[in-house]
């Protein structure tokens, strides 16, 4: 397997997230929900991880911050490379490094801000509270809370004396996003951040992120199941299949010219405005359950370039481009042979050998 | 399609010119929920919706989308007399739904076989199932409503069919189990399931497919129109993506309509209103579709002024889009635009689309 792993995702210049070899198990080692997943994370990058609900991908986003429900086992090696040059095994830290290192270093959002927030507590309060708990100067800080409210479209007054019901939902996920934001992590980890609100309340939030980020220099990881959603902010993006990683690459590539079968399958059955009807199609099958993932490549059975070799060998990661790496034993072959059903644009020369309409 | 045909067989009406539903300013209206010491105050008013009339013909596909809270669910629920409108009328093949209801006039057509002929499939099939039944008991009881005669084995034979016509095999292995057992897409199966087997006119989607993955969801849209064919049934689809809107009403060579706070903002065939949006507000939902070609994928800038949308208690004056509307001028303040147009064609609520009107001589708003 070594021989292969040319593409490799876990190259970087300067990473500020590690993982090597991350594995979540349950049962005693029975059921893998996350199988050896190993990537970097750039500075000041955002990074989007696609995936099917049962993918694996709530897993990879908690393994960051060891933070797997009980009784889930995280093995694995995981790094943190603070902005001083110093570096934090996030496995070794104690209960309150960690506390420490998950508000302060990367701070994490979940779908649903509803059941984030204290439904008793004012949001003002819920600012507060963690800037004490984290020995921070309350005052200043809540200066930098109403700044980040604004940043986010809020009336800081307003929004700090409501309690979290009597909020739109998009106001609650947007004021989530501002505390977990109020001690100056360097990384955002969202999962799913913007699930259950309105496609133009997603949309609006995209935009909001990305000017974040580039106001305060954020490295984000985004999660998600909506690869068009994520496209529109990613640098760079990930597509989860049955708990493995099978394709990194930069966000056009990805879009554009993307290497798996899986991936192509999955840009190909979203809908679109633009692409003609008869070419949006469904993924043919299941994904796979944690307790009898297929031996060899797991999207060997309903993938239609599967061969004996994908029954028997399980691909480990092909340099498909710069950057590029794909986990797929044929990835040129389906470049070739499955097309893409929209326009990926004319800005993207690798693209051009996709677009051969049949 | 032999089954299918028996299931279908008591859709017999074909009454004439009556479009099978007919909504004249049909008005929802509720009062916002009041604590105890605001119990002198007058009420708060949700316009949830605000005289919309709309009609739904045989085998018919209408798409309704818009934000949250706009209203398309109320509306939705109107349509298949789930919701009583507080004003207007609903009528189901000319007699009017909440009239039966109330015994009032010549009824002609009895309230619960209008209620039986409208159903509905929510957004979480999870929670509409009942947990404690297994799929095979879950699906005899509409058998048993509408073919009170139907020995048992006839009636394992029907859900047998129809769970194989909606991609459940094996059937007898499905029939067996729980909902919790099921996936989300399978729920989602035995929820339409149970719509069709009322032999039903129309189908309402409240956001049926909203909850399942982005992968998932043309499958399940598929699955809809194909039976769509088989059954005879219309639809209305609701759903806050412009892209499923899209995809579900052009298939069923159907109509969008785009609401918000309460309105209809433009209604017109989906092919037409997806490559001609005539609304400012069309304009915003098409912006907030995901794009897959590279040179628009960047998070652009939205062609609206506000983010959120305001309070349907006080929504503003004139056109209820001016706050956010990046083309409103002052006459958009001032007075609301009608939604015009031909009846059935591309009909749209903008003073844009009117050449001689007054908004193009005046001011244009300022934040």
């Amino acid at each position: 397997m070594a021989t292969r792993r040319q593409g490799d995702p876990t190259a970087a210049n300067d990473p500020v997230i590690e993982m090597h070899n991350a594995r979540v198990t349950y049962d005693d080692g029975e059921t893998f929900v996350l199988d050896d997943v190993s990537m970097a994370i750039e500075r000041s990058e955002v990074v989007g991880v696609v995936g099917e609900s049962g993918s694996g991908k709530s897993m990879f986003a908690s393994a960051m911050l060891d933070a797997i429900p009980d009784p889930g086992r995280l093995s694995g090696d995981i790094r943190y490379h603070k902005a001083d040059g110093t570096t934090i095994d996030v496995l070794e830290l104690d209960q309150e490094e960690l506390r420490q290192f998950r508000w302060e270093e990367v701070a994490m959002v979940f779908q649903g801000a509803m059941s984030s927030f204290n439904p008793t507590m004012k949001v003002e309060g819920h600012f507060r509270e963690t800037l004490k708990a984290h020995d921070t100067h309350v005052t200043e800080g809540m200066e930098f809370a109403r700044e980040l409210l604004t940043d986010l479209y809020l009336d800081p007054e307003r929004v700090l004396d409501s309690y979290p019901h009597e909020l739109s939902g998009g106001m609650q996920q947007r004021a989530l996003i501002a505390l977990s934001l109020v001690l100056e992590p360097n990384v955002l980890v969202m999962d799913e951040p913007t699930a259950a609100l309105d496609l133009l309340m997603q949309r609006s939030i995209l935009m909001l992120l990305q000017e974040l980020q580039e106001k305060y220099d954020l490295t984000m990881v985004f999660i998600t199941h909506d690869l068009p959603l994520v496209a529109a902010l990613a640098d760079r993006m990930a597509v989860m299949y049955a708990f493995s990683l099978i394709e990194v690459a930069p966000r056009d590539q990805l879009v554009g010219n993307s290497g798996h079968p899986y991936t192509r399958a999955l840009l190909n059955s979203t809908p679109n405005l633009d692409a003609p009807l008869e070419e949006m199609r469904a993924i043919e099958g299941q994904s796979p359950a944690p307790v009898n993932v297929p031996s060899g490549c797991s999207y060997a059975p309903r993938c239609p370039l599967a061969t004996d070799e994908c029954r028997a060998d399980d691909p480990g990661f092909y340099d498909s481009g710069s950057e590029h790496s794909t986990a797929c034993h044929h990835w040129e072959q389906a470049r070739e042979t499955i097309d893409l059903n929209f326009e990926a644009g004319d800005g993207d020369s690798t693209g051009s050998d996709t677009e051969t309409e049949s | 399609m032999s089954q299918t045909d028996h299931v279908a067989d008591t859709a017999t009406q074909t009454d004439s010119d009556e479009p099978l539903i007919a909504l004249e300013n049909a008005e929802v209206h509720f009062e916002k929920e009041q604590g105890m010491l605001d119990f002198f105050e007058d009420p708060e008013i949700v316009k949830a919706v605000d005289g919309i009339s709309l009609d739904i013909e045989e085998n018919d596909v209408l798409a309704l989308v818009g934000e949250s809270g706009c209203g398309k669910s109320t509306l939705g629920k109107a349509t298949i007399g789930l919701q009583r409108p507080t004003a207007g009328t609903v009528r189901y093949r000319g007699q009017d739904i909440w009239a039966a209801k109330d015994g009032r006039g010549d009824v002609e057509i009895p309230f619960d076989e209008i209620r039986s002929s409208l159903q509905i499939i929510h957004q979480d099939p999870g929670s509409s199932l009942n947990p404690n039944q297994r799929i095979l008991e879950i699906l005899s009881r509409p058998i048993s409503l509408t073919h009170p005669n139907a020995g048992r084995a006839e009636r394992r034979e029907r859900i047998y069919s129809l769970l194989e016509r909606v991609g459940m095999n094996p059937a007898p292995d499905f029939a067996d189990r729980y909902p919790h057992q099921l996936s989300g897409g399978e729920q989602q199966r035995v929820a339409l399931s149970r719509a069709l087997l009322m032999n039903p006119d129309l189908i309402l989607a409240d956001e049926a497919i909203s909850a399942l993955d982005v992968s998932l969801r043309v499958e399940m849209m598929d699955l809809m129109l194909d039976l769509q064919d088989d059954f005879d049934t219309s639809f209305v689809f609701i759903s806050h993506d412009l892209s499923n809107a899209r995809y579900f009403a052009e298939h069923g060579n159907g109509r969008i309509g785009v609401m918000y706070l309460g309105e209809i903002v433009e209604l017109g065939p989906a092919e037409q209103l997806i490559a001609e949006p005539a609304h400012p507000y069309t304009n915003v939902l098409r912006w907030a579709t995901p794009d897959l070609s590279l040179d628009a994928a960047g998070a652009s800038e939205p062609p609206m002024r506000k983010i959120d949308i305001p309070d349907p208690v006080n929504p503003p004056s004139g056109c209820r889009f001016h706050t956010r509307c990046p083309e409103a001028r002052e006459a958009c303040r001032e007075s609301q635009p009608a939604l015009t147009g031909e009846p059935a064609a591309h009909r749209t609520a903008c003073f844009r689309s009117q050449p001689d009107h007054e908004y193009w001589d005046s001011a244009p708003l300022e934040d």
